[in-house]
């Protein structure tokens, strides 16, 4: 007996040894670590000419390399938002959004078509992009300081200057957010409309009901269910949505905007060069329609003698290089994608049933927002 | 012995089959510790690495969204942790009610399905078979978009002659308010149920001293019933009128005033009920065919009905056989209440997961939500151990 007893004393000694050789292992490892972590914000402090060292990163290689590397890129994109991101009856995504993609695409490989969508909704969207399940989003996503911040990601230049609106039925008589008072709302669940809808009610001190539903489809069939008096969304969204609806002609959106709403395109947090590609990406977009440039002409604007144009589409120069590119990013992006006039045209302009004005979404030099920096 | 004593000396304790499954034990326990370090670490590196390091210390901060139903006050300046408390209070409220209604109908239903009569037995079957062979989720959505949300709009209510009114907006119910003598007609009310409780206490005892057991809680209903009706007069005589009734009425966009219960609550209720009773039937059934036919005859020729063989004779018997699997069926109904995020009903799910996308704490949060859960699931499993207990004992 008193054998056994000490053979089993004997086993969890090795057992305890074995537990311990990990926990010393860690141990060791541990103060590595923290010395690597200290160390790299020094290094880049006294070599400020290095400032690509990321003691973020964990894969060795960046953004850029891996995505190379399977050949697309994979898109976090709406599917239910006609004319950003939507999911057409014959299985293609199509929208304002989807050619940035197509134009992401077109900038690492030359070719538009390698783009992988991942249809997310709301509240799927960061989490997904935290976790490396997505590149790059783009899905009308409103950019905030606690999503730059706490929420991992980084923001690329505003690609379309929103504002929250409601649309309420037009027999209803609702006017004014006064005449809201007592009504029932229906809004997506973990969007910024849900908070700006709260703080909008509050500072008036209009007492409603928000319904919350998980997807857009969900929240506008419980309005057109008559179980919301409105339905709040970034005004974009809600003339799309208004598309779809069985009598639009019913509805229409009140002339009060809750709040601004920059959306754009979304990377994580970490990798500065690919964060560098998806901006200048969209800037690249921007330029070329200031500089007049069209998918149309771009191989005659290709031998121009504007210096900046010869920059753009890398007749001068190696900007595409400095990305980590090749030369010719920008020409594949306008050539196959083309430029942000024919983007918004295409999906959102006059010719399709939005028929959206282009309002703060024009170039700085017809009054709008659009601005990129210099190609130099 | 101390031939026994080489013999056994003679294995080496590696090759000892006692030691070696002691070994083997050690082993795995051993290697599922390491494992779930690894998986800890590598998340905590991993968080850390993103830049969000796990920290529970957001739950105090401002929520900045409105929650449709609470049952406690809350605004968008309220913090997560009773923005989560609201969805908490909101699961359990769902799910009490889903237990207590689901328990009743599967009872019905179970008792239905032993009927001799033909249409009852066909019908509690076609129930059965039916209702928990549709996915649960399916099932709720369909009561959400086809049933409650085709209910009647605001300006077309049903009404019920303005009693209760029905829309697709909820449905709103007269409900009594306190006013003016509350405050005193409370204590008369508290008093009326404490003599009630006494007399009904005193009729019991009469009837184990006599053998003949009067029907002591109609006794005990009768005398809280008389007292709390005169104690009103009085109330009303010295403090004014205790309690009046809130009638439902179309002000604005909305109906206001009674009772209420939104279309997203009654889809999750309902559909909880309906999906679980089924279940309960079967279990019940098989209770009730558990107990041996010879104690229904025993109960028949002693001269029991056929109500009280089954309430005397054979459900006290069946509980025993009941209790296990309705146990499971009540932390089933618990834990599919997180289905409420489909049809828009903010439970602990649904709000948990509307402050992961608003604070980016994906992690934390469902670690919360899973850590209550838990702790409900075993506390219902904890009662109801002891009720098995319990009904086990008094069972010989």
């Amino acid at each position: 007996m008193s054998r056994k007893l000490l053979v089993l004393f004997l086993v969890l000694l090795l057992a305890v040894m074995a537990l311990a050789a990990c926990g010393g292992a860690k141990e060791t490892a541990a103060p590595t670590e923290a010395a690597a972590v200290t160390s790299a914000p020094t290094a880049t402090e006294a070599t400020a000419a290095q400032p690509t060292e990321k003691p973020a990163m964990q894969e060795g290689e960046g953004m850029l390399a891996t995505v190379k590397a399977r050949g697309k890129i994979i898109c976090g994109v709406n599917q239910a938002v006609p004319g950003f991101g939507f999911l057409q009856s014959d299985g293609s995504f199509a929208g304002f959004d989807i050619d940035f993609c197509k134009a992401l695409a077109a900038a690492v490989f030359g070719d538009a078509t390698k783009v992988e969508y991942r249809p997310l909704n709301a509240k799927q969207r960061f989490t997904a992009l935290q976790a490396g399940e997505i590149d790059v989003l783009i899905r009308n996503t409103t950019w905030t300081l606690t999503r730059d911040t706490e929420l991992g990601a980084n923001f690329a230049p505003t690609t379309f200057y929103d504002g929250q609106g409601i649309t309420v039925r037009k027999d209803s008589g609702i006017k004014t957010l006064q005449d809201l008072q007592g009504a029932s709302i229906c809004v997506s669940s973990g969007t910024t409309t849900e908070l700006n809808l709260a703080d909008q009610m509050a500072a008036n001190g209009i007492e409603y009901t928000p319904v919350v539903f998980e997807t857009a489809d969900e929240t506008t069939g419980a309005y057109l269910d008559g179980r919301c008096d409105a339905y709040t969304t970034d005004k974009s969204g809600l003339v799309a949505r208004m598309s779809m609806f069985p009598h639009p002609e019913e509805h229409m959106i009140m002339d009060v905007t809750l709040s601004k709403e920059p959306l754009g395109p979304v990377v994580r947090q970490g990798d500065d060069q690919w964060f560098d590609i998806v901006k200048w990406m969209v800037f690249a977009t921007f330029q070329a329609e200031e500089s007049g440039v069209t998918s149309q002409n771009v191989d005659d604007m290709k031998n121009a003698d504007d210096p900046n144009v010869r920059k753009l589409l890398g007749t001068e120069g190696d900007m595409g290089a400095k990305l980590g590119l090749d030369n010719d990013w920008a020409y594949n992006i306008i050539k196959q994608v083309g430029n942000y006039a024919e983007i918004y045209n295409r999906n959102l302009g006059p010719d399709t049933v939005f028929n959206l004005a282009r309002g703060m979404n024009s170039s700085y030099v017809d009054g709008g927002l659009l601005y990129s920096p210099p190609f130099r | 012995m101390t031939f026994k004593k080489s013999d056994h000396g003679a294995v080496p304790f590696w090759r000892d089959e006692r030691y070696l499954q002691i070994i083997a034990q050690v082993v795995v326990v051993a290697a599922l510790l390491v494992l779930g370090y690894w998986l800890v670490h590598n998340l905590l590196t991993g968080l850390e690495a993103l830049g969000t390091p796990l920290s529970f210390k957001f739950l105090g901060l401002t929520s900045q969204f409105d929650i449709g139903e609470s049952m406690i006050e809350y605004s968008r300046n309220s913090t997560y942790t009773q923005a989560l408390l609201v969805g908490l209070l909101n699961t359990i409220k769902v799910s009490f009610l889903g237990i207590v209604f689901a328990t009743i109908f599967g009872i019905i239903v179970g008792i239905a399905r032993l009927s001799k009569n033909w249409l009852v037995n066909k019908l509690a079957t076609i129930y059965v078979e039916t209702l928990r062979n549709i996915p649960l989720l399916v099932f709720l959505i369909f009561l959400s978009t086809s049933v409650f949300h085709k209910l009647p709009r605001v300006k077309d209510a049903l009404s019920a002659w303005g009693w209760a009114f029905l829309t697709n907006r909820g449905i709103y119910i007269v409900w009594p308010q306190p006013s003016g003598g509350w405050d005193v007609y409370k204590w008369f009310l508290l008093g009326s149920f404490i003599i009630g409780f006494i007399v009904a206490a005193i009729k019991f005892r009469e009837g184990r001293r006599t053998g003949r057991m009067p029907l002591y809680w109609l006794w005990g209903f009768v005398v809280f019933a008389l007292l709390a009706a005169v104690s009103w007069f009085i109330a009303q005589f010295m403090a004014g009128q205790p309690m009046y009734l809130d009638f439902p009425s179309l002000q604005g966009r909305n109906f206001k005033g009674g009772k209420s219960l939104t279309p997203e609550f009654m889809a999750i209720f309902t559909g909880l009920v309906i999906y679980t009773s089924a279940f309960i039937a079967e279990v019940v059934r098989a209770g009730i065919q558990s107990v041996s036919k010879g104690q229904r005859e025993a109960a028949t020729a002693v001269g029991l009905s056929g109500f009280q063989t089954m309430r005397l004779v054979i459900f006290p018997q069946a509980m025993r056989v009941i209790i296990p699997p309705m146990t499971s069926q009540y932390l089933n109904l618990t834990k599919n209440s997180s289905l409420a995020i489909a049809v828009g009903y903010p439970d602990l799910f649904a709000v948990g997961s509307t402050i992961i996308n608003q604070a980016g704490r994906a992690v934390e949060i469902i670690l919360v939500t899973m850590g209550v859960y838990l702790t409900f699931s075993l506390l219902t499993a904890l009662f109801m151990n002891w009720y098995n207990k319990h009904t086990q004992l008094v069972e010989r």
